[in-house]
């Protein structure tokens, strides 16, 4: 065990501090769930792209820098440090990225890396349906095979930034007479494609974050099934365990809002009220920093040939909660005024995001599995409960 | 040598081999067996941990021991908690040995201090810490001396000039003693900033000590109850099948998740930096004191009436943990050193800062 930087990973982080400091926006930008904002950060992701920052981890020759997981955390400790924009493109860099590295061919790794790195093809991704939410093998969305294409129709549902992205990936039922995680596939689909209708979805804030899409005689082709027909269910059950187990939500996101609340609760200290504030905040310190020395001790496993256990479902529900109890203890420490749209530069500044991330904060014990499915989770495979 | 939050093999095949030989020896019959005794104590598992070279583990190689840090010892203390064992051996191996040691290496102690450290390596609780927070000493009858506490003042005391008042726990493995001093008698060792540094490592690494232990009790707890759940049917089926039951095993579960790699911090600051342990070791005490007291709740729980009874031996780490949330400072100490470090306005804070300014050796802004 040893709980301090090298010389090169502290050159590392001076290196990716530098270039921060020199290239993050000044003004934060617009949300990117609106078409200016959208736009906006596929800029920025060009801007890192430039630097090769896109995704550190990568290959050299895709973008990347081949970094370990380890300065993929410091990278990410100094990007939030930087109050860097939010990655626009992290259902490709983040979800889709990984899976292509380890699943996609040379050819299908050479045609959509480059173009996810560069920002010129934003992802959003398609695997709930109407009736297939928590229960992802109910999918009935269909992908039939034509010739050297596959025929998409049906539709999905609650796809995070499909309202201006490029493409999405998802799960498609390509064996026409399979039932539940059988004859599934996961199929990349242009969002620009004949018979492609999205519909935006307004979310709690009244920003379309994700929408419907409806697929009408959809045609892709089969070069766009990644990993072999029929293997989706494992090949999503490799890409959810990667976005519960350690890259969807970086431990320095929830580091720094911490920060931010212990610098509010500083302003407010005089006037606080309410004594269970001062427990709360604490709490939210604390707790950021155990998922950041949990993040630390799987990356350490991950880096010497370990591999992601079960105990990585704890993940989900650990930030989850934290960053509502962040944001619901921020709302405290700004009272009455806390219900405000912040609307003016002056109000931003004194109210700080903090509305807009509570909003957001109360997606997190639903996306990406809810809360209560990962907790069936950890009993049957964790602790090894009976299924019935 | 980069960051690497891992144990070594050699550290986890010796927590293995511990922790087999505590699982043969520690059943709830045998600790049961304890508490019908007059001491509380079985001296021939005493001696049995000792041969194994555990006691002597943190002490330095020139004073006899295996000269080996708080980070090699922190699993053995989490599966002492896990398997509830009676005798203070944590404390006694992360406690008073290295206070011990720490007298020794300042040149504040003499030949009888050596002889205490030969003793402590064998087997024998020959001392006893009394620590201004402790308002009680665990087994504080079986030692011949007392290393005892007030203000800044370290003093050592024999037995014989330590008057001893016996009081029940609510964990009948642990043998409660509140001491009175005869301060003509005691010989002082240190004081003013010498002692108050004796002292504060002293009681962070009493607090790891009980935060290690909590995790291994609250790990316990959850297997037990797993079993439970899994055998016992109400209509027709294992209780364990339905969720409500299964959401309270996995609450905890995300809660020891969480606290393992806090207390393991906790170990590497106390070795590498324990001047500046104070926030690591708090957090850890919070985080494993929350992780074990809500195992006690929901394991009581899922037991049914059976888990409000003395026969099942659920009690045994319950009560476990029920005690050692209090000892070495309670949530409400831990909390506050916390919270002042929180508010000091060079307080290293945010993502950049986990392991100090580059290392846990600089936690503070200069």
């Amino acid at each position: 065990m040893n709980l301090g930087y090298s010389d090169s990973q502290q050159a590392f982080r001076e290196e990716v501090r530098d270039w921060l400091q020199a290239h993050v926006p000044a003004q934060a930008l617009p949300s990117f769930d609106t078409a200016e904002g959208f736009e906006a950060h596929r800029a920025w992701e060009r801007t890192l792209a430039e630097g090769n920052w896109g995704m550190v981890t990568w290959p050299e020759a895709y973008g990347g820098r081949g970094c370990d997981l380890i300065e993929w955390l410091i990278f990410e400790e100094e990007y939030y440090r930087a109050g860097a924009p939010l990655r626009v493109n992290q259902n490709g860099i983040f979800l889709l990225g990984p899976t292509l590295m380890e699943y996609g061919s040379e050819e299908q790794k050479a045609r959509f890396i480059p173009a996810m790195a560069s920002g010129d093809e934003i992802w959003a991704q398609a695997w709930s349906e109407p009736n297939a939410g928590s229960d992802m093998a109910a999918i009935r969305c269909s992908a039939t095979r034509d010739g050297d294409d596959f025929v998409i129709n049906g539709q999905k549902i609650w796809s995070t930034r499909a309202v201006f992205a490029d493409w999405g990936f998802g799960l498609f039922r390509t064996d026409p007479d399979s039932e539940r995680h059988h004859g599934l596939s996961k199929i990349l689909v242009p969002l620009n494609a004949d018979g492609v209708t999205v519909r935006p979805i307004r979310q709690l804030n009244g920003l379309p974050g994700f929408a419907e899409i409806f697929f009408d005689d959809v045609r892709v082709p089969a070069f766009n099934v990644l990993g072999g027909e029929g293997e989706g269910w494992r090949i999503a059950m490799a890409t959810a365990g990667f976005e519960r187990g350690l890259m969807l939500r970086s431990p320095a996101r929830f580091q720094q809002a911490a920060k931010r609340l212990v610098r509010l609760y500083r302003e407010h200290a005089q006037d606080l009220l309410d004594p269970s504030v001062e427990d709360a905040v604490l709490r939210c310190y604390m707790d950021a920093e155990a998922y950041a020395l949990a993040t630390y001790q799987t990356a350490s496993k991950l880096v010497g040939g370990g591999s992601i256990g079960p105990e990585a479902s704890c993940n989900k529900i650990f930030w989850s909660e934290l960053d509502l109890l962040i944001h619901e203890t921020a709302m405290k420490l700004l009272g009455a005024r806390g219900e405000l749209e912040p609307a003016t530069p002056l109000e931003l500044q004194e109210l700080g995001p903090w509305l807009d991330g509570f909003l957001f904060a109360q997606s997190g014990p639903i996306y990406a599995g809810t809360n209560e499915i990962q907790r069936n989770i950890i009993a049957e495979r964790m602790l090894g409960m009976p299924r019935k | 040598m980069g960051m690497d939050f891992t144990f070594t093999e050699d550290q986890l095949t010796f927590v293995d081999a511990v922790r087999g030989m505590l699982s043969q020896e520690v059943t709830p019959e045998r600790i049961r067996a304890r508490w019908d005794t007059d001491t509380g104590v079985d001296a021939e598992f005493m001696a049995q941990v000792a041969e194994l070279g555990v006691m002597g583990m943190l002490i330095p190689e020139t004073l006899g021991g295996l000269g080996l840090g708080a980070t090699d010892f922190v699993m053995l203390a989490q599966a002492c908690g896990e398997m509830a064992v009676p005798e203070p051996v944590v404390e006694q191996v992360l406690v008073v040995a290295p206070l011990l040691t720490d007298i020794l290496e300042r040149g504040l102690g003499g030949d009888s201090l050596q002889a205490m450290v030969d003793d402590l390596i064998s087997g024998q609780m020959t001392v006893a810490v009394s620590h201004p927070i402790n308002p009680f000493i665990n087994f504080g009858d079986r030692s011949n001396w007392m290393l005892a506490g007030q203000g800044e003042e370290v003093s050592l005391v024999a037995r014989d000039h330590v008057a001893l008042a016996s009081k029940r726990s609510v964990d009948p493995s642990r043998r409660l003693f509140e001491a009175e001093l005869d301060n003509a008698n005691a010989t002082s060792l240190a004081s003013g900033d010498v002692g108050a540094d004796l002292w504060r490592r002293t009681l962070n690494r009493g607090a790891l000590a009980t935060a290690a232990q909590l995790v291994g009790l609250a790990e316990a707890m959850v297997a037990q109850s797993v079993r439970y759940t899994s055998d016992r049917a109400q209509f027709g089926r294992a209780i364990g099948t339905n969720q409500a039951v299964k959401h309270l095993l996995a609450d905890v579960a995300v809660q020891i998740e969480y606290a393992k790699p806090v207390v393991y911090r906790a170990a590497y600051t106390v070795e590498v930096s324990p001047s500046r342990a104070d926030f690591a070791v708090s957090h850890a005490k919070v985080a494993a004191s929350r992780a074990a007291l809500l195992a006690a709740r929901h394991c009581i729980q899922v037991h049914g009436a059976m888990g409000y009874t003395w026969e099942c031996d659920l009690q045994i780490w319950v009560k476990r943990a029920w005690a050692l949330a209090r000892e070495w400072g309670d949530e409400g100490f831990h909390k506050n050193r916390i919270h002042e470090w929180l508010l000091q306005s060079n307080a290293l804070l945010g993502p950049e800062f986990t392991f100090g300014r580059r290392t846990l050796t600089d936690t503070v802004a200069a």
